[in-house]
């Protein structure tokens, strides 16, 4: 079953160089565990929520903002596409990417169509 | 043997294989009441198989497997049919150990924490304990399309969320057993004090609760909390009989005739209690809480009771359940063991706890107390407080006579 893990956590922490890179390296970590443990599907980090556009059509007309959707007080930071047996594995694997420590994973079951 | 106790006993393990087999809650149940209608009418005609369960497995699963095939989606049910029946007739001895995996992992699903708390408990009672729809309902006095929609919901998500069948890893089994044991308390809660409601007690969940509990202590050996919440049910339940008085109405620890405690409870829990302790794992609350039940139990009066270990066992749970509950509790300990006006300085410690604002056992804990050192007209406004939050009617009649009582003292003293 394909899940998407979905990384929230507050974008305007502000961390040093060095912070950084750590974080970074741990995530280089957990990409390497999913794709050799055979999981991976995809997974990709967003640039910051400022960088967002939303779009809405109503009565035929499309209106672009500026913007996330909503203002809240994590934002969608990134998120990974694994392929698991069981919501279990699915959701240990949450538990050890790296923002799950100071924000919260989302993790939802992908609708298939066959 | 009569069938009908025979089927009664048979149910739960195959609903558990059926669901373990098909992951498909409603097709397990269909196939289930029409092999137990077969089971009715052959039995009666040909007697008693040797192994009832497993009668009952193969003639579901038969069917289970045409309805499929009609259905065309399961192509592994196939594969499965002449491998698992080979088992029953062959292997018979394992038989009773494959139920009992079923059963255990059938009450992981159930209480799988990926499931709103409230979607635990019914699946666990529906399922696990073989309650109707109705029984439910009217135990949690809900609607009974409330339960519906509450269970169609758990299996719709366990469907596509991909929960799974299984007993949980090693790991993550301490955690997940907590869960199990929290439904399992919280079916049994649910019967000690309704929470709404005209009656106080519906011994029916005490009684499912201490059920579930035993099921667990004999599939589940060697843990030691398992064994603390049953000894704790088992305490508990043994005051069922004094709780409530001839009119229905609430009666307090203090009160109680205690002729009328059930012993057997009370020596099988303080047994378990020991058994648990002698595992010698680091205690949990389960256990503490059992404990301090026990001193209470094992007192012959109100005066006998040894309040100093009460206090001790509750600084014990403190440290293991911070929660203003608790705390609370300790409180009544400490006015016990101490004093009364050591009690309202703790319970003056807790007044900062939003969670305790809105509780009415805060404020009739606190009326209570007034009361003992005759603040009468501070007592009322507690208990007045309480009333307002109160929803149990038999607490709300309890504490509008206590308002009376100490209002009649009130005017006594100003006459």
């Amino acid at each position: 079953m394909r899940y998407m893990l979905l990384i929230y956590d507050n974008e305007n922490l502000e961390l040093s160089d060095s912070e950084q890179q750590a974080v970074f390296a741990e995530y280089g970590v957990f990409t390497k565990e999913v794709q050799s443990n055979g999981v991976f599907e995809a997974g990709d980090p967003l640039h910051k929520t400022e960088t967002a556009t939303t779009v809405r059509v109503r009565d035929g007309a499309s209106a672009q903002t500026d913007g996330p959707f909503a203002e809240t007080r994590e934002q969608l930071g990134g998120y990974y596409i694994l392929n698991c047996e069981t919501l279990d594995e699915a959701v240990g694997y949450a538990a050890k990417i790296p923002s799950a420590k100071y924000g919260s994973i989302e993790v939802r079951p992908i609708l298939e169509f066959d | 043997m009569n069938i009908e106790a025979v089927l009664r006993e048979a149910t739960p393990k195959v609903r558990a294989r059926l669901v373990g087999e098909f992951r498909d809650f409603d097709l397990a149940e269909d196939v289930l009441q029409e092999a137990l209608l077969k089971a009715w009418k052959n039995w009666r005609e040909h007697g008693l198989p040797d192994y009832p369960a497993a009668w009952l497995t193969t003639v579901a699963k038969r069917q289970a497997i045409d309805i499929l095939r009609r259905k065309q989606v399961h192509e592994r049910a196939l594969a499965h049919e002449s491998a698992s029946v080979q088992i029953f007739s062959e292997d018979v001895e394992r038989e009773i150990d494959l139920f009992q995996d079923d059963l255990l992992k059938l009450i992981f699903v159930c209480c799988h924490p990926a499931l709103a708390l409230e979607s635990q408990v019914a699946l666990t009672l529906r399922a696990v304990v073989d309650l109707s729809l109705e029984q439910i309902a009217r135990g949690f006095l809900l609607s009974l399309s409330a339960i519906e929609q509450r269970l169609v919901r758990a299996k719709r998500k366990i469907k596509q969320a991909g929960i799974p069948y299984e007993i949980p890893a090693t790991r993550e089994f301490p955690e997940r057993l907590t869960g199990v044991l929290t439904v399992v308390y919280l079916i049994f809660n649910e019967g000690y004090t309704a929470t709404t409601g005209p009656d106080l007690l519906d011994t029916n969940f005490c009684e499912i609760g201490i059920r579930l509990g035993r099921q667990l202590a004999r599939l589940i050996r060697g843990h030691s909390e398992i064994l603390g919440l049953l000894s704790l049910m088992l305490l508990q339940h043994s005051r069922a009989a004094a709780r409530v008085d001839y009119a229905g109405d609430l009666v307090l620890l203090d009160n109680q005739d205690r002729s009328v405690w059930n012993r057997l409870l009370i020596r099988e829990g303080c047994l378990l209690l020991d058994k648990a302790l002698a595992l010698k794992q680091p205690p949990g609350a389960y256990q503490v809480q059992a404990a301090i039940a026990a001193v209470h139990s094992l007192a012959d009066s109100p005066e006998d009771t040894d309040w100093q270990e009460i206090e001790a066992l509750y600084n014990k749970l403190v440290q293991l359940q911070p929660s203003s509950i608790v705390r609370l509790n300790r409180v009544v300990a400490v006015a016990m063991a101490q004093s009364v006006e050591a009690g309202l300085r703790e319970l003056d410690k807790l007044s900062t706890e939003k969670s305790l604002a809105g509780f009415y056992l805060y404020h009739s804990t606190r009326g209570a107390l007034l009361l003992r050192v005759e603040r009468f007209v501070d007592a009322v406004q507690s208990y007045q407080v309480a009333l307002g939050l109160a929803k149990n009617e038999r607490e709300q009649t309890f504490l509008r006579r206590q308002i009376d009582i100490i209002q009649a003292q009130i005017s006594e003293k100003n006459r």
